[in-house]
This record gives structure tokens, sequence and C-alpha cells, in this order.
């Protein structure tokens, strides 16, 4: 991933969003694309696919900055992706993954 | 040209065997493409082979993948339609994807399909593989990279669908040659993709616009590309008429509101009339409409509009609150947007408003030095202007002579000027021409061009031959990159570097040598009777006419600066 603006340095809140996607190759790229040409680092990236694996949730922790809302927004853009919600950082799906990273 | 077919003059009939290629190339008929450009190579021969037995569609055989993609480009800036422009793999993508790109910043709707290595050698770093998917990710609306024939009959339908939706964009189609080669039973043929409805426009959003429109004290129209692309100028006048308001274009909205109707300020930013720029410093709302605040027109934000609310419409919400935030953003199609807001717009005169703006205009107008010598830049452009009536299609290069055009030519109709405005692509306006003339062949197609920006594309000029279209191309000659030279001159301490060519081709042997007849205005006796016999005869033609070195594009706003910080002019 990128190196971190000093904007995202400065962020003290994190954000969780959860994506629903069309599961094929590329959707990733779509994704992650949208944040590193803007240099806006992702901290956490977590995808499985779900149900009977036609569609994926990709799971992103990223830094609260001001381009957040753009973000989203060009996120929802996305033709492979069905939807975005937005989370908390109190949300437990990185957190429980820490065991992982230790 | 691009009209889609209905069910039964192809009819439906019992399953057939056809390998992806044929599949492709009936999609595209059944899409209503009947001119297409590109240029084959390995990778896409299969496609070239199933194209070759198409009574339907025309091929333009292009002498670089960018000309084509400039081509599609003129083709779909003219007509609206989704064009179509192909490319073998590897260096034939990536040539392409400049005119990828600069379709994807102005909007503009294409479907280019580039040809790859088979399935099996990708990744191996294959004779002429390169990750074109990878590669257009950033410069397409969506892309997609084929894994099967049969995934053919809903793609290609989507790709259309998705670059004619919404705001319209280019989508890539890239097919490995084993899935071009793969045979498979065709039963029943999906419908022509065709544009999506957009999402209707909230109603309390319309009803908050239009009481701050009608409250307003000092307010100004902002149109931009949007209002063109939606089929919105009828609306945006009417809007404008009926309310009060003047009114001002961006570049790639020049049409829409005929310069010469007494609300226009023609174009604000960068290159604006000095008028236009201070009516907007002092304007208490600005109705933005299809327009997205790009910084060639804005200058410093922070220093734009800096006493006005906002009135933001475009059917793109990620535009809304991007660069300014809107006190009322309406996310929906333009045109539908402006219909819903028409009744509620209370009709006014604004007599003391427009008063200010006629005084600011009398006081600061925008000055074109030399108008009436066709021997000046201003000059030319009249000249060529009234040897034409508005039916003409005008398209530009990049540079000194396309702010020129922007400022000068009395564009009067949505979708007359065809203009690379994002990207600003050098090499574009040639092969746009020759597209858009394909496109619309009953009507004269003018590119203004500089001798920088042609020599981008030249090797089009006997693609411009070989079609016959009836192209003329202005050729602005200052033996400079004038754009460049005027910056260093005026924001680089006249250090003048790189800018002035000290080779120079004979343009007229050149045009003559690619097959398109040539007449040079300095040297006629009378250049306005050579000028107006040129333009009249049909078929591809260059008029070359040099031009001063020093004459600058004014005014100017310096980079970074805020609009009424305009020099010169």
């Amino acid at each position: 991933m990128n190196s971190i603006s000093t904007t995202e340095n400065n962020a003290l809140s994190r954000t969780v969003l959860e994506l629903d996607v069309n599961n094929h190759p590329g959707v990733m790229s779509h994704v992650v694309g949208l944040f590193s040409r803007r240099a806006y680092n992702v901290e956490g990236i977590l995808c499985m696919p779900v149900g009977g694996g036609a569609t994926s949730r990709i799971w992103l922790l990223v830094n609260e900055d001001e381009r957040l809302e753009q973000m989203v927004k060009q996120v929802e853009k996305l033709e492979d992706v069905l939807a975005v919600r937005r989370h908390g950082a109190e949300h437990e799906v990185f957190e429980r993954l820490e065991e992982f990273f230790l | 040209m691009f009209i889609p077919l209905k069910e039964n003059i192809l009819p439906q009939s019992s399953p057939e065997t056809l390998s992806g290629a044929q599949i492709v190339v009936r999609l595209l008929e059944r899409q209503g493409v009947r001119t297409l450009a590109g240029i084959p190579g390995g990778a896409i021969l299969p496609i070239y082979d199933a194209l070759s037995a198409s009574k339907l569609i025309h091929h333009v055989l292009v002498r670089h993948e960018q000309g084509g993609g400039f081509i599609a480009q003129g083709m779909a800036r003219a007509t609206g339609q989704p064009a179509v422009c192909m490319a073998s793999s590897g260096p034939g993508a990536t040539n392409l994807l400049t005119a990828i790109a600069d379709a994807k910043l102005d909007s503009i709707p294409m479907v280019a399909i580039t040809g790859q290595v088979p399935r099996a050698m990708i990744g191996t770093d294959a004779f002429q593989e390169v990750d074109t998917y990878g590669l257009s990710l950033p410069i397409t609306k969506h892309n997609f990279l084929v894994n099967a024939a049969a995934d053919l009959l809903d793609i290609i339908p989507r790709a259309f669908r998705i670059a004619a939706s919404g705001r319209p964009g280019p989508v890539l189609i890239d097919i490995p040659k084993d899935v071009q080669n793969q045979i498979v039973e065709v039963g029943e043929w999906p419908a022509p993709g065709v544009a999506a409805a957009a999402p209707a426009p909230v109603v309390e959003l319309i009803d908050a616009a239009a009481a701050m429109i009608n409250d307003a004290a000092k307010p100004i129209l902002y149109l931009g590309g949007g209002v063109v692309h939606s089929g919105a100028a009828e609306r945006a006048v009417a809007l404008a008429e009926k309310a009060g308001l003047p009114t001002v274009m961006t570049l790639m909205a020049l049409g829409a509101m005929p310069v010469d109707h007494s609300l226009s300020m023609g174009m604000l930013g960068m290159h604006g009339a000095r008028y236009a720029n201070l009516a907007l410093d002092e304007c208490d709302l600005l109705i933005a409409v299809g327009a997205r605040f790009d910084d060639r027109a804005t200058g410093k934000v922070a220093g734009f509009c800096p006493q006005a609310k906002i009135v933001h419409i475009d059917i793109d919400p990620s535009e809304l609150d991007k660069i300014k935030t809107a006190h009322v953003g309406i996310a929906g199609d333009v045109d539908e947007s402006l219909r819903l807001l028409l009744p509620s717009i209370k009709p006014q005169a604004r007599q003391g408003w427009l008063a200010r703006v006629a005084e600011l205009k009398a006081a600061q107008p925008l000055r074109m030095p030399g108008i009436d010598d066709p021997r000046t830049p201003y000059g030319l452009i009249r000249a060529v202007s009234d040897c034409l009536d508005d039916e003409a299609t005008i398209c530009t290069d990049v540079g000194q002579h396309q702010m020129w055009v922007a400022q000068a030519y009395p564009l009067r109709r949505p979708r007359q000027w065809l203009t690379s405005g994002g990207l600003g692509t050098m090499g574009f306006g040639m092969p746009a021409a020759i597209g858009a003339a394909l496109a619309e062949p009953q009507r004269t197609v003018v590119c203004f061009t500089g001798d920088g920006s042609i020599l981008m594309n030249v090797q089009e000029l006997v693609t411009a031959a070989e079609e016959k279209v009836n192209v003329k191309i202005v050729l602005m000659n200052n033996a400079s990159l004038g754009l460049v030279f005027q910056q260093q001159t005026m924001f680089y301490g006249e250090r003048i570097y790189a800018s002035r060519f000290k080779g120079m081709p004979d343009f007229i042997r050149v045009a003559e040598g690619f097959g398109v007849p040539a007449i040079d205005l300095d040297h006629e006796s009378d250049p306005l009777a050579a000028l107006a016999a040129a333009l009249r005869q049909r078929g591809p033609a260059l008029i070359h006419a040099s031009i001063a070195l020093h004459e600058q594009v004014l005014p100017m706003v310096p980079p970074g600066a805020a609009n009424k910080e305009m020099i010169g002019g």
C-alpha cells in the first residue's frame, strides 16, 4: 500500500466500510485503485464470497479524513459494487482478526 | 448511423453456431454500429476476419490506434451515441489509452474493443502481451476481460448500456484470441444495450432550488458539458430567459446557449471574458448545471464566487460537494431536473442585476484585436465563421488556437463544438473531425489546429483523404508550442525553452503528400476569397495560415490565482 499521507497521519478515527460486490477477478483492483490513485491508504482489507459465491463482501479499514465522503461516492459508482455501508471504528470485524497479526 | 435495429430487421432464427468473433460483429450490428475505426494486428485478427463478412459495418482503417480512438470520439461527440474503436493487443492497446482517457475526462460514450493474447498465454509475457485490463482500469467507466465467448452476449450490450447511461464514458472490452475463436451455439440474441433511465430528482430539492433562484438578487447560470450530453440546451436557455439569468458556459458547454444571446456571457474561467469573471465575483447565487467546477473554470476555488450560494444539478452524485459544497445539490438528469424546475420559476426581468452585468460588459468586454484582419488569429476565425452557417461543426486541437476559437467563434448549437477539454490532448482535433464528418457527412467540419498539435496525429491525413471526408483543417502556424511559449513569456521570466520549433515542415507539401489538397493563405493575394473557395469545395482540405508568435490568449488567469486576478484582455 502507499505511504500514509500527512492528512491521514493526523486522522484520529477510523472507519470500516462494508461493500457488497460481484465476485469476479478485477473487482478488488477497481476498489483499491480508487484509493491508491488518491494516495489514500487502506489499513486493512478482508474479502470472502458470500452465499452461493456470485457475490463477495469486502471489508475495508480506512483512516477518516476529509476525502472519505468523496471516496464512498466514488466506490458507489463502480459497476460491480452493489452496496456500500459505513461503520464506526468500533466494528468488530477487524478486531476479531487481530490475533492473526500479533 | 447508429440506429438500433428492430427485431424484425434481423429475425430471430434457430440456434446458430458462431465464433466469439462472429458474435462480436453480430452484436455490434444489432447495436446499430455502422462505422467503426481501428487497426488490426495478430490478437484481433479473428474479429477482423468476421468483420470482413459484415455488410452493415464500414471499417475505417486508421494509421495509429490513437487516431482510431479519436475518430470514435468524433462520432460520439457529434451524435451523442456510443461509438466503437478497435485495436490489437500490446502496443495497439497502449496506443489507444490516451484517446480512452480523453473520453473519460470529457464523459464521452465510447466502446473500445481490444484483442488480447490467448488465455493460456496471459501472464507469460507473451508477444504483444500487456495488461490492458489493468492499464485501462483508472481511465474507463468500466472494463471487461472476457473469459468465454458466451459471455460476450451479456458483456457487449452491457458495455453500450454503461457507456451511454448516467454520466457517459468509455468502456473497454479486452477479448483474448482464443475466446474470439471459441465456437458456441447462440439461441437467442440479447436486446441492444441502451441508456438506462436516471433516478428521478428529489422533488423537495427542486422546490428548494426554485425558491433560491426566485429569491436571489444577483444569480448566474453556469452551464457545463452535462447540458450538452443530456440534450438540455433548450431548457437551460428557457430557464435563463424565464428567470433573467446571465449565463456563463464552460469550454465543454459552448454552443448550449448561442453566444450572441442577450443573456450569454460566453466562457468563464482562465480565458473567459473579464466581465464574465467579474460578474461571477459579484453573484449571490450560482446555479451550476451539468458542470463540475473544473480548475480551469473556477481558478482558485476559495476565490470563486466567494459570496454565492450554490445550486448544483448533476447526474453524477459524486460531483456534488466535490469541489464546492452546494446549498442545494440535485442528483439527476439535467434535462429532467430543468423540466421539473421550470414551472416553479417566477418570471423576472431582473433589470438591476442585468444592468450591472451590462455595465461590467461595457467596461471590460472580451477584446478581440485584429478581428477584421484575416491575418490575425481572431480575424482568421471570424473569416472562417463568415463563410459558414450554424450547421457547420467546429472541432479544435489543443493550445492557443483552441482558446481563441472558444472565445471568438459564434457557436450557437449544442454538439456544434468538439474539443478536448479535460485531458487537453494535442492530436485530438484532426481525427475527431474525421469522426464527426463520418457520422454526419452532410455537414462541413472545420478543424482548427496548430503546428504543434497537428503533428501529433498527422498520419490520419491519409485516412481523411481515403474516406474523402468533408473536413477543413485550418492550421494556425506560429512555429511554436504557443501556449507554452506564452506561459514562459508571462510566468517564467521570458526564459523561452523547448517551445520554439527550429525545423518546420512544409505543411502544404505534407498535406498534398498524404493526398489532401492544401492552400497557403500567406501566399494568396485575396486570402478571404481563397478561404471561402476551400471551405465551399467538398472533401478534405488543409488551409495554412501563419500567425505572429507574439499573439497571446488574453485575458489569462495565472495558474493557481483567483479568476478576478486576470492578466490582459
